[in-house]
């Protein structure tokens, strides 16, 4: 052993091409099978994509940085489901490029925060969050409610989000700008469409409590009242898993 | 430094700043309506900045030829000087993160400053800017002494090493914008992963141009960790980082993968950017500064061999540890916590290698803080590789997880690793480089010492402290069955520790100010005359195998 890698050493083309084929071992037994495994990731019929407006708002979520202090991913365990609700599944981030599962909980778990507290709540607590949690270390994100959203390439971000693999159609793509109003502006003549692209179970509200002005807050809403709601996979999924 | 250039290096570095100028104008074209238009601009000034100074320099005479007889250590300067610089703005950004998390006010309403825009300058300014400099200066360094070879040009080390600071200002800028793809220490959008990737390529061929020249015939070991360093880093950074834009007017992009590929994808990246960003390369400038500066041969030449391997093998596989109990398949989890388990064999024969080479020079470790920053270092290896093994351990990670358990982890290995063994590097490598007789002051490397062990100390345990009563605290029931704490009451009991981990990274960062210091205060002082070049080979019996 000592012997080969006497002249291994003495070769640098030698040691790169090892070091190459030792360090790529792991890699390709880990994750190649998880794209060809089917149990990897549940079915699940009634999954829904992002509305344009959810996924501007996701933007946002990621833009602010979120991901560093919420997770969105409730782990099989006894007290996280007691206190989050039912453990995540695969299924429920297969839309999620990327994902945003996390890795800290500076602030609670936001996996299952839909429809949890009101819009208005919502907007109260990202304006300042220590107005209803006097303990709170979140920052205020008062420039939420301050800046419209940008929604002219909305069309381009849901082309994009095809390319990667969401199925979304050619109308959903098209009507991107529209849509987005109309989820925001539920008495528009916008939100019929919204509606029709999406499905009836979409949220149709004045998120930001500003009729007819569209800001980022209006979508970090919509983003956040969705959260765990794209299907119902988890809610119906046996509990045995649970440690 | 254009003085150092041919003429024929002077075209070439024009012909490419001319590049980068385009590339900048038409990055600020397309994204005029978006913020990748800013970074045009950005990218375009600092071609036109670096495309004046060689005009202005272009008629200066050609080197000598007798320069090719001679290490070339000009980048290895201006990269320790970046490895300072950028130290204190990613631990400036720290501790300011830090206090954000015991006064949350402090964001004053301004976007740019607020927690969650902050937090990755402070990560990739340390990983990226301080660690990344570091290990570039010295790779350039070590190469060159352990092969007995010159650099192959005097373009090409400026290139990776500009081109990659420039990597680090888009990445940090980037951030205050609100330009992140969210993946963990790999937030910089596509076009700076693409321009990072021109950087490191043009690193590995510094690399293997230069060994190819080499006058040793075997390649020293701590080239053998610089180089799985450099390659693995780019393997990892390209797999993770695959992403469509929206538009090539547009900064955003969407990542290929999704959900549970996504994540297995991120933590097979993020642990391994621990692995062969913040171990390898720093192992090995273990491997030859810690040696040199004892005067002793490395202990074992079996160890230094079955710990490159074993650290280069297992540790691909580790990553899944970071997803116990999550939506990823049972079975990669399994995986991820063996593998991390037994790592725990080679990075304990890297950190009792270094420890057994300091056999016979432990007076040295007492009188001298440089060797005595290398020493820490490696005790400090050890005992962050054993915890971290623990922690990939699936009971302990349930309680662990999602805590400052893992803040704590990581700074214990960042602060008490990473950032001495680059201090000790740095303060032997300063008076050599830039010719002067010693250190400005030892005293003060010494109150660096005391103030970066007592800085680690305190955050390690403050962590470790608020860590354990967080996950304790999220799991307790009550006797009728019922969790006994809200998220909040366990947030309230985080105060005082934040307050103390703040705290303990103010006396790092005061530590890092007086390193600066020292080496300015280094460089004003008067130079001495060359030094001999073969006093820069590792001791003798280092590295001869099959003895």
């Amino acid at each position: 052993m000592f012997g080969f890698h006497y002249r291994i050493e003495r070769s640098a083309m030698g040691l790169v091409g090892f070091i190459i084929v030792v360090a790529s071992i792991g890699g390709l037994i880990e994750i190649a099978p998880l794209f060809t495994i089917d149990e990897t990731v549940e079915t699940a019929a009634d999954m829904r994509v992002y509305t344009p407006l959810e996924v501007a708002g996701r933007n946002i979520y990621i833009r602010e940085g979120c991901y560093a202090c919420h997770s969105q991913m409730i782990r099989t365990l006894r007290d996280e489901v007691d206190r989050y609700g039912p453990y995540s599944l695969a299924v429920e981030s297969s839309y999620d490029h990327p994902q945003l599962w996390g890795s800290k909980r500076t602030g609670p778990d936001l996996a299952r925060l839909g429809n949890k507290y009101s819009d208005a709540w919502h907007v109260t607590h990202l304006n300042n969050p220590r107005d209803l949690v006097p303990e709170s270390k979140m920052p205020a994100y008062r420039w939420l409610l301050r800046d419209a959203l940008r929604t002219d390439d909305l069309s381009d971000h849901l082309a994009a989000l095809r390319a990667v693999g969401v199925p979304y159609s050619d109308e959903q793509i098209a009507n991107a700008v529209q849509d987005a109003y109309g989820q925001a502006n539920p008495d528009s003549p916008e939100a019929a469409g919204t509606a029709e692209r999406y499905g009836e179970a979409t949220n149709l509200r004045v998120f930001d409590g500003l009729p007819t002005k569209l800001t980022d807050m209006d979508a970090l809403v919509a983003y956040l009242q969705v959260l765990g709601s794209l299907t119902d996979a988890a809610v119906r999924t046996e509990t045995a898993g649970i440690e | 430094m254009v003085a150092d250039f041919t003429r024929d290096e002077r075209v070439s570095a024009l012909i490419v700043l001319g590049g980068l100028i385009l590339a900048g104008l038409f990055m600020a074209i397309a994204g005029r309506n978006d913020l990748l238009g800013v970074h045009g601009w950005m990218i375009a000034a600092a071609g036109l900045w670096g495309f004046f100074a060689m005009v202005r320099g272009f008629g200066l005479p050609e080197p000598p030829a007798t320069r090719l007889a001679e290490y070339y250590d000009a980048p290895t300067r201006v990269g320790l000087i970046l490895t300072l610089l950028w130290g204190i703005v990613g631990m400036g950004a720290g501790f300011w993160v830090a206090a954000l998390l015991a006064w949350p006010d402090m964001t004053f309403d301004v976007a740019w400053l607020s927690f969650g825009r902050l937090r990755p300058v402070h990560t990739s300014g340390v990983i990226f800017g301080f660690g990344g400099n570091a290990l570039i200066a010295t790779s350039f360094h070590v190469l060159q002494r352990t092969t007995r070879a010159r650099l192959p040009d005097a373009i090409s080390p400026w290139f990776v090493l500009l081109g990659y600071n420039l990597f680090c200002v888009i990445a940090a800028s980037g951030y205050l914008m609100g330009l992140t793809q969210s993946k963990e220490y790999a937030e910089p959008e596509w076009y700076a992963d693409i321009w990072l990737v021109v950087v490191w390529v043009v690193y590995f061929a510094i690399y293997m141009r230069t060994l190819a020249r080499r006058k040793e015939p075997h390649i020293y070991v701590a080239n053998w960790y610089y180089m799985a360093f450099i390659l693995v880093v780019a393997i990892l950074h390209i797999v993770n980082n695959l992403a469509v834009p929206v538009s090539f007017g547009s900064a955003k992009s969407y990542s290929l993968f999704a959900g549970v590929q996504d994540a297995m994808t991120q933590w097979w990246y993020g642990h391994n950017a621990v692995a062969f960003f913040l171990t390898a390369g720093f192992l090995g400038m273990m491997y030859y500064y810690l040696p040199k500066r004892a005067g002793r041969p490395i202990f074992s030449y079996r160890m230094s061999i079955v710990s490159f391997w074993g650290i280069t093998f297992m540790y691909m596989w580790a990553g899944s540890h970071h997803l116990h109990y999550t939506a990823l398949p049972h079975w990669v989890q399994t995986l991820g916590m063996a593998f991390s388990v037994v790592l725990l064999v080679p990075s304990w024969a890297s950190a009792g290698n270094a420890l057994l080479t300091l056999n016979g020079a432990w007076h040295k470790v007492r009188d001298d803080a440089v060797l005595r920053f290398m020493a820490l270092a490696a005790i400090f290896y050890g005992i962050t590789t054993f915890e971290g093994s623990f922690m990939a351990i699936r009971a302990v990670n349930s309680l662990s997880h999602y805590t400052d358990w893992t803040i704590g982890h990581v700074h214990a290995g960042a602060l008490g690793w990473v950032a001495m063994i680059t201090f000790g590097a740095l303060y032997s490598l300063v008076p050599t480089m830039f010719k002067r007789e010693r250190i400005y002051s030892q005293k003060l490397v010494e109150l660096h010492f005391w103030l970066a062990l007592t800085g680690t100390l305190v955050y390690v345990f403050a962590m470790w402290n608020s860590g354990v009563i967080q996950g304790l605290m999220w799991r307790t029931y009550d006797e009728t069955g019922t969790l006994s704490y809200s998220f909040i009451d366990s947030l309230v009991a985080m105060h005082p520790y934040y307050i103390a981990r703040a705290l303990g990274g103010l006396l790092f960062l005061l530590g890092t100010l007086t390193a600066l210091y020292n080496v300015i205060m280094t460089i004003r002082m008067p130079a001495i005359g060359a030094h001999d070049p073969q006093g820069d080979l590792p001791a003798e019996p280092a590295l001869q195998a099959g003895e």
